[in-house]
């Protein structure tokens, strides 16, 4: 029992794997809400270039990453700002060209491998250092200062950006700090899932937890319980059957959508019934001849 | 029409103009509202109703002209807790769930802005629920609401900031008909209250006896700066525009009948 804490590369990696559950959907949240869920996976890619550079100069990866994915998250949202037609060139740009760079950069330096560049491409337990995880708590702890501390303000950016410029919000400073802070969690989720999944975790626990609930609040711990509920239960099952980290998570965070959907179907004909039983019946008082509009919802 | 009791209107445009894409939307757009007036901004649809109102605001830049919000020049105006906005409602919704309390808890933001709300700030939430009548669904999803319920969450939503102007974008606009008075009663408090309203109209209907003042807009011209045209609130009810055989004689009500 519990045989998998004893490894010191496992705690480190079950440390990472929590931070990580935690931050993905706290992020994502936002993302889905302004329907960017997509952004998380393009500054995975930028991210690449970081980790080339970090092993080129043979400084630890996760911070240049951290660095090179912050300047790309703010790099699209200024394409976000000003480039409105060319937008989507701009960013494909972006993100291929980071792709492309990281890949190279990897192959040029001495320390770098292919087996390096699978570990960030697919996350990879045994990789975690002592410094990684320094790293990890430290952006950890930034991630959910934003997430938590300002989420009025970010939820009301997120939900309209219109209304929030005439409440007179900062709205471009709290955009720019949703791009920054949803970079750092890429670097953060790097070491785990891997940058070709981070996107995932950001999004699947997201969409997972608001099937079966009505407000934002509830939207969020649940994603967050999700989140680290399949990291760690993929991080477990990575080390006793020797599967690839990243890939286990992530198909434990669409099956868990999947049960949620299934759930949410019969819960959503209860709430309906439970209110028809009042307001359905038809009296003779109602003017109306048309049904309630409570009735067209989705 | 009440006497405005500070000498400076709470909004002033003047010769606004404004192009999007490359199209000309105002062409030189005068629109005064005094403390306490109702004013009812019409027009037919893609004459610039919008365009003015979020210009007003600070959505739009103008190409030419000025926008004063009581007394100071847009660029320079801060005091954003003392304008209540509501669009034009669009069905695009947040992709995450989000109550009617959560929606309407981020218009007390322009006073809160970046600090924790306290007790008066949720209590003027709770008020702001309870005077568009949805306090028994607070707790329910916005996306489960009808286009009535809806607008008055928004309505809640600029209320909540205790503004003293409402500017509202077609706020009738697919609204059924027991959403539509509860906003009119709604409207009516806080018209008695003392607050200045500018609100979009496709149609006067319901809100007829409450206006002040109509501005009728066409093709980004103002055509119509004063009372309230009297065919109006008969006449621009859907279903009665095209068999209206006066309409092209008559500009006011033409600017009104597409
Ligand atoms: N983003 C935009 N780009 C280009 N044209 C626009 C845009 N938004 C509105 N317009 C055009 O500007 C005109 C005025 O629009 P609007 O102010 O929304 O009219 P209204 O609210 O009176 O219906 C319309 O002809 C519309 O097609
Ligand atoms: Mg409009």
């Amino acid at each position: 029992m519990l045989e998998f804490l004893n490894p010191p590369f496992m705690q480190r990696a079950l440390l990472a794997a929590v931070l990580v559950g935690i931050t993905a959907p706290a992020i994502g949240i936002y993302l889905v809400q302004r329907r960017q869920a997509l952004m998380g996976d393009g500054i995975g890619h930028v991210a690449m270039t970081g980790v080339g550079l970090g092993f080129l100069l043979s400084t630890n990866p996760v911070w240049m990453a951290t660095l090179v994915a912050v300047a790309g998250s703010v790099v699209m949202e200024l394409i976000r700002w000003y480039g409105r037609t060319r937008g989507d060139i701009a960013l494909a740009m972006l993100f291929y060209g980071g792709m492309a760079g990281g890949v190279m950069l990897i192959n040029l330096s001495d320390t770098g491998s292919n087996a390096n560049l699978t570990s960030f491409l697919f996350g990879s337990l045994s990789t975690v250092s002592e410094e990684d995880v320094t790293a990890i708590l430290v952006l950890a702890a930034f991630v959910v200062l934003v997430t938590v501390g300002l989420r009025r303000q970010l939820f009301a950016v997120s939900q309209d950006e219109e209304f929030a410029r005439v409440t007179g919000l900062p709205v471009r400073a709290l955009n720019l700090l949703v791009a920054v802070t949803a970079a750092v969690t890429v670097t953060v989720a790097m070491r785990v899932v891997g940058l070709l999944l981070v996107s995932a975790l950001m999004v699947v626990p997201v969409a997972a937890a608001q099937q079966i609930s009505k407000s934002f609040k509830v939207t969020f711990v649940l994603a967050v319980v999700i989140g680290t509920a399949v990291t760690l239960a993929g991080t477990v099952t990575s080390y006793y059957q020797d599967v690839p980290p990243g890939a286990t998570i992530v198909l434990l965070a669409i099956a868990a959508f999947i049960v949620l959907t299934a759930l949410a179907t019969p819960l959503a004909r209860r709430r309906a019934r439970d209110r028809g039983s009042e307001a359905d019946r038809c009296t003779l008082e109602v003017p109306a001849a048309r049904p309630a509009p409570d009735d067209v919802s989705v | 029409m009440p006497e405005p009791s500070t000498p400076e209107p709470v909004i002033s445009m003047r010769g606004a103009t404004a192009t999007l894409g490359a199209r000309p939307v105002l062409r030189g757009v005068d629109l005064t509202v005094h403390r306490g007036e109702v004013v009812a901004l019409l027009g037919a649809n893609g004459s610039g109703k919008s365009t003015a109102v979020r210009s007003v605001i600070g959505q739009v830049p103008l190409t030419g002209g000025t926008v004063e919000l009581f007394g100071t020049p847009l660029r320079r105006f801060r005091h954003w807790a003392r304008v209540g906005y509501v669009p034009q409602r669009t069905t695009a919704a947040g992709g995450v769930p989000a109550t009617i309390r959560e929606v309407v808890a981020s218009g007390r933001l322009s006073r809160t802005k970046l600090r924790l709300p306290g007790r008066a700030d949720r209590a003027a939430v709770d008020r702001a629920i309870e005077l568009v009548g949805l306090s028994d669904r607070a707790k329910d999803s916005v996306n489960a609401l009808s286009g009535g319920q809806h607008q008055r969450v928004l309505i809640a939503r600029a209320l909540a900031a205790e503004p003293e102007v409402l500017i509202m974008d077609e706020p009738m606009a697919g609204v059924d008909l027991a959403s539509q008075e509860i906003l009119a009663s709604t409207l009516r408090e806080q018209v008695a209250g003392g607050a200045t309203v500018l609100l979009v109209l496709h149609e006067l209907g319901a809100l007829e006896p409450l206006i002040d003042r109509a501005i009728v807009l066409r093709d980004g011209c103002v055509m119509h700066d004063g009372p309230p045209p009297e065919a109006v609130g008969q006449h621009a009810l859907p279903g009665h525009d095209h068999v209206h055989p006066h309409a092209a004689s008559e500009p006011v009500r033409t600017g009104l009948l597409t």
